[in-house]
């Protein structure tokens, strides 16, 4: 009885985060998804509580409480900008989670298998569960839960370098130990060996052995990737988080474990291969860390780099009809976007067509910059993305970019050498004029030159970006 | 080096090469000037002025000539001013040398080097010395203000007290420099104004200035591409001539003011208005026709006079208009010319490096060395960037429809071939799994493939509340932990605990930020 209850809930359950993914295709059915996850946690929570969960409920219920409040604060107190840390941080916590729950299930199989038969008759809850199983269900099971803690591991280090490198504390260049690929080949090697010696003996070395070697393979991957590849990681992490809850709900037998889990997975994979296929690279160059080798001399820029002033830019701004802003990575990091919907308003105020143009991969997290300017209260209806208005640029008076470089690179389209050769980008030198808003003259992310900063039609608004549009605005009439 | 201008010896030319203001800046150039005295006078400038910007006045043509190392004049040279031409002496000036051949040859001879500023290749560096540009630029504008001159009305359309004024209508033929600067400065003077050109490339230019378009409904296929002939219009073949004179026809009633500007360089004007559009036109109108030179774009066009038909038609064929507005085109012309020796002093020295290898100077040079080196060859960098690409042909309804079935059968045999590996995977995995893990193996395969579909929906714009919402569910993983904290030995309970704390900040966290973000989104 209590299990056909707690089955008609997980279904229900599964039903509702479907839905809530389902959701998100639009802006306002999204406010609506939310409620239908939150409302399939609680019932999934409560329904495991009540049925399968074994005891020490009022425990559970004070850490989910403890948890949750800390939860809480946090997402109170986060910055938009500092979202793509934020998630990073807590698919750390899910891979964590993963292992644990792994080693916890290892435990009680040896427990298990280690009691007659008149014990096991008395058990309950999850220990029962594995008390039927036979032999052949056991080594699967011991599959099952080998891999849920190999992929739990390499998330949880991998999330835990990616949360450094986006949150600056660890450097954002790609970097490697001596060995490089051979490191990782090896640990994963010895994973392989690990999980023959735990098939057939059941110890607990083995698995800690796998477990060391998984953390080191997520560490040193991500260390591997650089700045500019984080959408494509973060993307990767979740979905990695995925495939560890689905690996350990077929070692518990949990279907709503395997169907969030599948869930979760496949979207992270979407997300990553949307992010990939935006650069024009392969997802395995980008795992691999670092820019394939190109392939001949990179094209000479000729040219100088002209700088303007606020006032400069803001007579082309008065005088033009159509804008259309570029933002990008430095956006966030000068917390600038509350002075570009300042910007906004007023050139919209002047009756002037302004719209933004996002690249997939601008920022550090896909649709990073969506969630900064709907922050910064810019309607998402003049938030285009690029295909939609990768043609309006030959008829836009000013483009304006701020903070971003390698999305807004001609290079990719004019030098088949160049190491970003192919990637699809916004081709803002086309407008009649073009403003870019950069702290200095150096290279962005990827170290490449930007062409367009040479360009006869663009001009360099140099200074942090948030500095330079407050200084523009009381200009702009 | 010494630069001199002589005056200009044609009947009713005022324009001077050289002004006090292009005189200052050719000294910083490390040359001399010098010009002749009374040179710039009809323009405006005196010689007082020239002297006291350091320019030498000199008394007779014949001593400037002898003086000067380059002679800086407008007009192409008469005979008898080659004639004082000497060796390794440079002559800038329009010279036009596709019909002025016999003293191109004779300036050669004398070992004299011949700069055309009309020969100046049309590209993005050289338009700084483009003057037949500046002066077209000025032609346009004056033909508007001459039309308005001869004509009897107001431009803008006007309501007042007095009665109703309709806009005058004005047609702007060929939109090159000259017909675009006609266009700005009829529309900016009110009046209604219709632009045509053959190359269909320049709508939108016509558009910009504030014109409107006349279209021709014909073949685009059979359209030359005007981005092979330098920028200029090439020829049109006689189908497209007949359509375009019958569009003429049809809108010459209606029209004001016409003014023609279409030539094409060392060719004939061709005739686009005809005796009897003339005749249709009300009376009061006016053509100017600035092709007149060349024989005018109208058939009735007298050459440097001003005519009335019978029918009270004013028609007029000056060829010097930027004459009559001595003062700009000299200063516009002048600038060119001061360009033109700054590419030429490269060191600002003072000294003359002809470098035949540049394109612009080896393209606007028409005698080098003793002979003769027009035309030029092609400049190596293209005039105006070729077209980018073919458009997409358009498909038959046939074509179409067998491309939608060629796309369909591709379409269905792909996922045909998934869809058998997936169930040839699947079975294999049956054959050998337990039933517990098909059962559980069959839930999870099920949920991948939903969630492929779904997450491809998903909006660009809400990718990051995808991934916070998709990190709280993943800490579903509490429920594992859920399951494991009651059994077991304290080690257990300990891990199980903690897991479920840590799942417990995420699921908060992940669902609190997501609602957070997806409150921001707003519309406009």
């Amino acid at each position: 009885m209590e299990f056909g209850f707690t089955t008609a809930a997980y279904v229900v359950a599964a039903v509702l985060f479907i839905l809530s993914l389902g959701g998100l295709s639009g802006q306002e059915s999204a406010k609506r998804a939310v409620w239908y996850g939150i409302v399939g946690m609680a019932l999934a929570v409560a329904a495991t509580l009540i049925g399968p969960g074994s005891g020490l409920w009022l425990l559970s219920l004070l850490l989910i409480a403890a948890g949750g409040s800390i939860g809480y604060v946090v997402a109170q107190r986060v910055q938009m900008t500092e979202m793509p840390q934020l998630v990073a941080a807590m698919h750390s916590l899910v891979g964590l989670a993963a292992v644990f729950v792994g080693f916890n299930a290892h435990f009680e199989l040896g427990n298990v298998l280690a009691m007659d038969d008149t014990a096991r008759a008395t058990l309950d809850g999850f220990a029962a569960l594995l008390a039927k199983k036979n032999a052949v269900e056991i080594n699967i099971l011991r599959v099952e839960l080998f891999l849920g803690i190999f992929i739990g591991a390499i998330t949880f280090t991998g999330s835990v370098i990616a949360y450094g490198k986006l949150a600056g504390k660890v450097t954002s260049a790609a970097t490697k130990l001596p060995g490089g690929h051979a490191l990782n080949a090896a640990a994963a090697a010895l994973s392989l060996l690990c999980l023959i010696w735990y098939f057939n003996t059941g110890g607990f070395f083995p698995l800690l052995l796998m477990t060391l070697a998984a953390l080191f393979i997520g560490y040193h991957l991500i260390m591997g990737i650089g700045g500019a590849d984080m959408p494509v990681v973060v993307s990767m992490l979740n979905s990695y988080s995925g495939w560890a809850a689905a690996a350990i709900g077929f070692s518990l037998g949990n279907d709503l474990l395997i169907v969030v889990g599948a869930l979760v997975g496949s979207s992270g994979a979407i997300l990553s291969y949307i992010m990939c296929k935006a650069m024009n690279r392969h997802f395995v160059s980008v795992i691999l860390g670092g820019f394939g080798g190109a392939s001949g001399p990179a094209m000479e820029v000729e040219g100088e780099q002209v700088a303007i002033e606020a006032d400069g830019v803001a007579q082309a701004l008065n005088d033009a009809d159509s804008v259309i802003i570029i933002p990008g990575y430095g956006m966030a990091v000068a917390q600038a976007q509350q002075s570009v919907s300042e910007l906004v308003r007023k050139l919209r105020a002047a009756g002037k067509n302004v719209r933004f143009a996002i690249h997939p991969v601008a920022g550090r997290l896909p649709g990073h910059m969506n969630v900064l300017l709907a922050e910064a209260k810019v309607p998402y209806d003049i938030v285009m993305e690029m295909d939609e208005i990768n043609d309006d640029f030959p008829d836009t008076d000013v483009a304006i970019v701020i903070g971003s470089n390698d999305i807004v690179n001609p290079a990719a389209q004019e030098d088949p050498n160049s190491p970003i050769a192919g990637m699809p980008v916004l081709e803002c030198w086309k407008a009649k004029q073009v403003f870019v808003s950069k702290r200095g003259q150096g290279t962005g992310y990827s170290g490449i030159e930007n062409p367009l900063f040479f360009k006869d039609n663009t001009r360099m608004f140099y200074g942090d970006a948030k500095a330079s549009l407050d200084k523009l605005l009381p200009m702009i009439d | 080096m010494k630069i001199g201008t002589p005056k200009e010896i044609f009947d009713g030319e005022c324009r001077v090469a050289m002004t006090p203001e292009s005189a200052t800046a050719l000294q910083k150039l490390g040359h001399e000037c010098a010009i002749e005295t009374g040179a710039g006078l009809k323009a405006g400038f005196s010689d007082a002025a020239y002297e006291a910007a350091g320019v030498e006045v000199v008394k007779t043509a014949a001593a400037l000539y002898k003086v000067a190392d380059i002679v800086a004049k407008v007009r192409p040279p008469s005979e008898t001013e080659v004639k004082r031409l000497r060796k390794s002496q440079t002559l800038i000036s329009f010279f036009y040398p596709g019909s002025n051949e016999a003293l191109m040859a004779q300036a050669a001879d004398k070992g004299a080097t011949v700069i055309a500023m009309d020969m100046v290749p049309r590209i993005s560096r050289a338009q700084k010395m483009d003057a037949l540009s500046s002066m077209a630029n000025i032609a346009g504008y004056r033909a508007v203000i001459e039309a308005g001159n001869n004509f009897g009305r107001f431009f803008t359309g006007q309501v007042t007290a007095a009665g109703k004024v309709p806009p005058a209508k004005v047609l702007v033929i060929g939109a090159g420099v000259a017909g675009l600067a006609a266009i700005g400065t009829a529309t900016s003077l009110g009046a209604i104004t219709y632009a045509f050109d053959v190359r269909p490339e320049v709508a939108e230019q016509i558009e910009s200035m504030g014109a409107e378009f006349v279209f021709l409904e014909f073949d685009d296929s059979e359209l030359p591409d005007g981005a092979a002939t330098g920028g200029y219009a090439p020829p049109s073949s006689p189908e497209f001539q007949a359509k375009q004179l019958e569009k003429f026809r049809e809108i010459a009633p209606d029209i004001d003011i016409v003014i023609s500007t279409a030539l094409i360089p060392n060719r004939p004007a061709p005739v686009l208005w005809t005796k009897d559009m003339v005749e249709s036109m009300k009376p009061g109108s006016v053509i100017v026709d600035l092709a007149a030179e060349r024989g005018g774009n109208c058939e009735l066009t007298v050459m440097d006079e001003k005519i009335v038909t019978e029918n009270g038609v004013t028609i007029i064929g000056y060829t010097d208009f930027p004459s009559r507005m001595a003062a700009q085109s000299s200063t516009l012309y002048a600038t060119n010319v001061r360009h033109m020796m700054a590419d030429l002093t490269p060191e600002k020295d003072g000294a003359i490096n002809h470098d035949m290898d540049d394109d612009v100077i080896r393209g606007a040079t028409v005698t080098h060395d003793n002979a003769v080196t027009f035309p030029p060859p092609p400049p190596k960098v293209q005039a105006i960037a070729a077209k980018p690409k073919e458009k997409p042909k358009e498909l038959t309804p046939e074509e179409r429809k067998a491309q939608e079935v060629a796309e369909f059968k591709a379409q269905t045999k792909q996922q045909v071939t998934l869809l058998a590996v997936g169930a040839a995977v699947l079975l294999g995995v049956g054959l050998v799994a337990p039933a517990s893990f098909m059962q559980h193996f069959i839930v999870f395969v099920l949920a991948v493939f939903v969630g492929f579909q779904v997450i491809w929906n998903v909006s660009h714009s809400l990718h990051t509340p995808l991934m916070a919402v998709t990190n709280a569910i993943s800490s579903i993983i509490i429920l594992g932990a859920l399951m494991q904290i009651g059994s077991g030995s304290f080690l257990v309970i300990l891990l199980a605990a903690l897991s479920i704390f840590m799942a417990g900040i995420n699921i908060f966290g992940g669902f609190l930020v997501t609602r957070r973000m997806l409150a921001m989104f707003q519309k406009s």
